[in-house]
């Protein structure tokens, strides 16, 4: 399969911040790609020396194998962005300034652009100045998803809208999966990431930490597990990958309660050690795309936290 | 939608509307720590170190009186500059600068108070800190103070200055206050005009017409009159600080004319700002169409979707100032004397051959200067598209740098020869129906008009290489047009030396219409605009957006 986007090695400074330190991404075509990381991580910095507008210091970028730097207007004919912060013009209207986008791009479908003011209920007659934050993003959404272009760059584009309008947009991302385009979405958003990705890329201090399909990352976190006993656990301590073991006697003697969490590629061994101990009740959790998330994010944090 | 609220609640004990002005003219005054030193002490120290000019310039009394005396027999000086009222060096430094230095109080006025009301409201500001213990009151109330201590700082610094150099401490005080009082007048009527519009931009722009309308009426009075008693000087605030008299007799009701005008805009302020919601205007919203015209095609459409009203204001202030200096053009020649010094002078500041000409000539370079800053302004809506995030969207569409830079730049270059044409042909035209000769007249009036187009050009390219290649001391085009404007409207009359003069791109021009042309100057400042486009293009293809 071809690559859509395929970024390696990138390095981008301002002055003294290295907002990019060696970041790579590779997005198939026709994937929706989720990308993710904590604010300042780098996200919206590679969508712009993807788009062009910023010209990386080191390191190679290729959009639908092309060069984003030199052949940026010819690639941009078939490339739609929204930012997570549309500005409009006060003096244009909402469908002007959809309009406008089109032709800026690949052209409109008319038909879709009917279909996704009525969706969205976006009003195009009012003023760019009346707008709404949600409704100004919607303005960029309907212009994105009515243009005739291969792939779809969104950097948070949901931020303002409300659930209904959200299902609405994740409706409109599938529909662009079902025609074969191509999404690089970059958002905050676990459930919508979870929902509509083929697969993440996680990126943090201008580095990409881990990249894969969910199934995939999830294989890489802990899975919690809560148990009942009927005799003492056997030998859990010294199992490797497990963590936070808490272990209880039930009142009047009659089992054991056993708490803990375990990477998910060792579970198979904790499930055969407890189960010589006589399960009785078994719950297990698999970790949410929040654990797995927060965890890079805390990581972050703690980083930040001990470098004071 | 309702924009006005209902008859308001006109609450006693206003102490609570105000609540927060102390906090939010400390924010003012923090956020405005480079501009308003830079401006008081630009526009002080020029007015203070005027004096001493004058003084090596013109020693004895006898010099001085000959001066006073050809200057106020010259209409177009006295459009320029208005009268001398005292041969005094204070009243020859009043008189030079006095008028511009009024003008230039204001422009830095009205910056400052849309800066901190309109343009909050616009940006989402203002929200945030109103939602705080902030009044009613407050956000107008700490504007208008700031401007009040911006301009009394100016008032001092004038005052102080002139008076410890040696003047009299009457007119030293007159003089400074006629600088602050202009420059608050403009900020009263700058706070009821941000209360109109719903755009900064559109605020900073009417009050800046109104300014521009005022000083043309007070030039077309001053020309008209030897003493600035024509209605037309009166009708102008501009004029009542030069009717304050600094240094000759003054006449210090003036300043009840300033109290009295201050008092009125900014209670109509106060008063509209009490009866409209927080972001929104009198003016309010219209729908706009459903669909995009087919002339919003692409980066140009856009580009001049943006710009047409601007430079249709601009053509139409052209066309007003055109007419007006074109009716009085003969009359202003009438009243010139005929002594040799006159001549000297006259000739050292315009033109050559007949006083009509002279006169013609010199308006014509003010439009030539003052489309400098139109052109300066047109360049720099590329920075602002670039810093307000709308350009990212459009570049990340199929539109390559270069075209969308010359979206703007067109209109940018076009549009100066626009309003040029235009001041020029309403110029000759006006000035042709006031000699009875309008067919003779109009080509060499259009001509000079047109001639000015080179000089202004460079400016427009220095701004493009400052945008291109410094996009974070974009802004700096203003002061090097502001610069060259000095350089023009100071320069001669201070016998400057030559080397100065010639760095402004206007220094190059031949006194037109009156005097022989010859292509090499024009053709060396199109070239040198033509390199300063390129080398500024080039900067901005390799650089960073945002």
């Amino acid at each position: 399969m071809t690559k859509a986007i395929s970024v390696a090695g990138l390095h981008k400074s301002f002055g003294r911040t290295h907002a990019l330190d060696g970041l790579d991404l590779d997005v198939e075509a026709g994937e929706v790609h989720g990308f993710l990381g904590p604010n300042g991580a780098g996200k919206s910095t590679t969508i712009r020396v993807l788009l062009g507008l910023l010209r990386a210091d080191r390191g190679a970028a290729q959009l639908l194998g092309k060069d984003p730097w030199r052949d940026a207007v010819e690639l941009h004919r078939r490339v739609a962005y929204v930012p997570g912060d549309v500005t409009l013009w006060r003096n244009l209207s909402g469908g002007e300034v959809i309009d406008l986008y089109g032709r800026l791009r690949g052209g409109l479908d008319t038909a879709r652009r009917a279909d996704l003011l009525e969706r969205f209920e976006l009003d195009p007659t009012k003023k760019g100045r009346t707008y709404s934050k949600g409704n100004r993003q919607k303005v960029a959404l309907v212009a994105a998803f009515a243009s005739e272009v291969d792939l779809l760059i969104l950097d948070e584009p949901t931020s303002g809208l409300d659930p209904l309008m959200e299902e609405v947009f994740r409706d409109c991302v599938e529909r662009e999966r079902d025609r074969g385009r191509t999404v690089l979405l970059s958002s905050h958003i676990l459930s919508e990431v979870e929902a509509l990705c083929d697969r993440v890329s996680i990126i943090r201090k201008g580095q990409t930490v881990e990249s894969g399909s969910l199934g995939e990352l999830r294989h890489l976190t802990r899975t919690s597990v809560t148990a009942e006993l009927a005799g003492p656990p056997n030998g859990l301590t010294r199992l490797p990958g497990v963590h936070d073991l808490a272990t209880q006697s039930i009142e009047g003697g009659r089992g054991h309660r056993v708490k803990l969490q375990v990477d998910t590629d060792k579970l198979d061994a904790v499930l055969r050690s407890l189960s010589e101990s006589g399960v009785r009740s078994l719950t297990s959790t698999p970790p949410t795309l929040e654990e797995l998330f927060l965890r890079h994010y805390q990581d972050d944090a703690r980083e930040g936290a001990t470098g004071r | 939608m309702t924009t006005v609220t209902a008859a308001p609640a006109v609450r006693r004990g206003g102490s609570r509307d105000l609540a927060g002005t102390g906090a939010l003219l400390r924010l003012a005054l923090r956020r405005d720590r480079i501009m308003i030193p830079v401006w008081v002490l630009a526009l002080g120290l020029t007015v203070v170190s005027l004096g001493s000019t004058m003084e090596t310039l013109y020693e004895t009394a006898a010099q001085r009186a000959d001066v006073a005396h050809s200057m106020n027999t010259n209409g177009s000086l006295r459009a320029m500059y208005g009268p001398v009222f005292s041969d005094s060096i204070g009243g020859l430094v009043a008189w030079r600068i006095g008028g511009m230095a009024a003008v230039l109080a204001a422009v830095m006025s009205l910056l400052i108070v849309v800066r901190h009301t309109r343009e909050e409201e616009e940006t989402g500001r203002q929200e945030l800190l109103s939602a705080a213990m902030v009044g009613r009151r407050a956000p107008l109330t700490a504007a208008l103070l700031a401007a009040l201590v911006a301009n009394a700082a100016l008032a001092l610094l004038i005052t102080a200055g002139m008076a410890t150099s040696g003047q009299p401490a009457g007119g030293s005080l007159a003089l400074g206050l006629g600088m602050g009082g202009t420059g608050m007048l403009f900020a009263g009527l700058a706070a009821i005009i941000a209360q109109l519009t719903e755009s900064a931009r559109l605020a900073k722009g009417l009050t800046g017409a109104v300014l521009g309308l005022a000083f043309v009426l007070r030039a077309a009075g001053d020309a008209a009159s030897q003493n600035a008693s024509s209605p037309l000087t009166w009708i102008s605030p501009v004029g009542w600080a030069e009717n304050l008299r600094a240094f000759a007799d003054e006449r210090w009701w003036v300043l009840l004319l300033f109290l009295a005008a201050l008092a009125v805009t900014v209670s109509a302020a106060y008063a509209l700002t009490a009866r409209r919601d927080l972001g929104m205007s009198f003016l309010p919203a219209r729908p706009g169409p459903a669909r995009a015209p087919a002339s919003l095609n692409g980066a140009f459409g856009l580009a001049w979707r943006l710009q047409r009203t601007t430079l249709l204001g601009w053509a139409f202030g052209f066309a007003f100032a055109g007419a007006v200096f074109g009716g009085i053009a003969d009359a202003a020649a009438d009243l010139v004397g005929g002594n040799e010094q006159t001549r000297e002078i006259f000739e050292r500041m315009g033109g050559q051959q007949a006083l009509a000409e002279a006169f013609l000539a010199t308006m014509v370079g003010m439009l030539g200067m003052v489309a400098a800053l139109y052109a300066a302004g047109s360049v720099l809506r590329l920075r602002g598209e670039e810093t307000g995030d709308r350009a990212e969207p459009v570049l990340a569409g199929a539109v390559g740098r270069l075209r969308w830079a010359a979206s703007h730049l067109v209109i940018a270059y076009l549009g100066t020869a626009v309003v040029l044409t235009v001041g020029g042909l309403a110029l000759g035209i006006s000035y042709g129906i006031a000699v009875e000769d309008v067919g003779a007249q109009i080509g060499p009036v259009l001509g000079a008009a047109v001639a000015q187009i080179p000089a202004v050009w460079v400016l427009t390219s220095l701004t493009v290489l400052l945008f291109g290649v410094l996009p974070k001391a974009a802004a700096a085009a203003w002061a090097v047009v502001g610069a060259c404007l000095a350089i023009g409207w100071i320069g001669p009359a201070l016998k400057l030396p030559d080397w100065v003069l010639d760095l402004s791109p206007y220094g190059h021009l031949p006194k037109l219409p009156g005097s022989d042309v010859t292509a090499a100057p024009f053709l060396w400042l199109l070239a040198l605009s033509a390199l300063l486009l390129v080398a500024g293009l080039a900067g901005f293809r390799r650089r960073d957006i945002g």
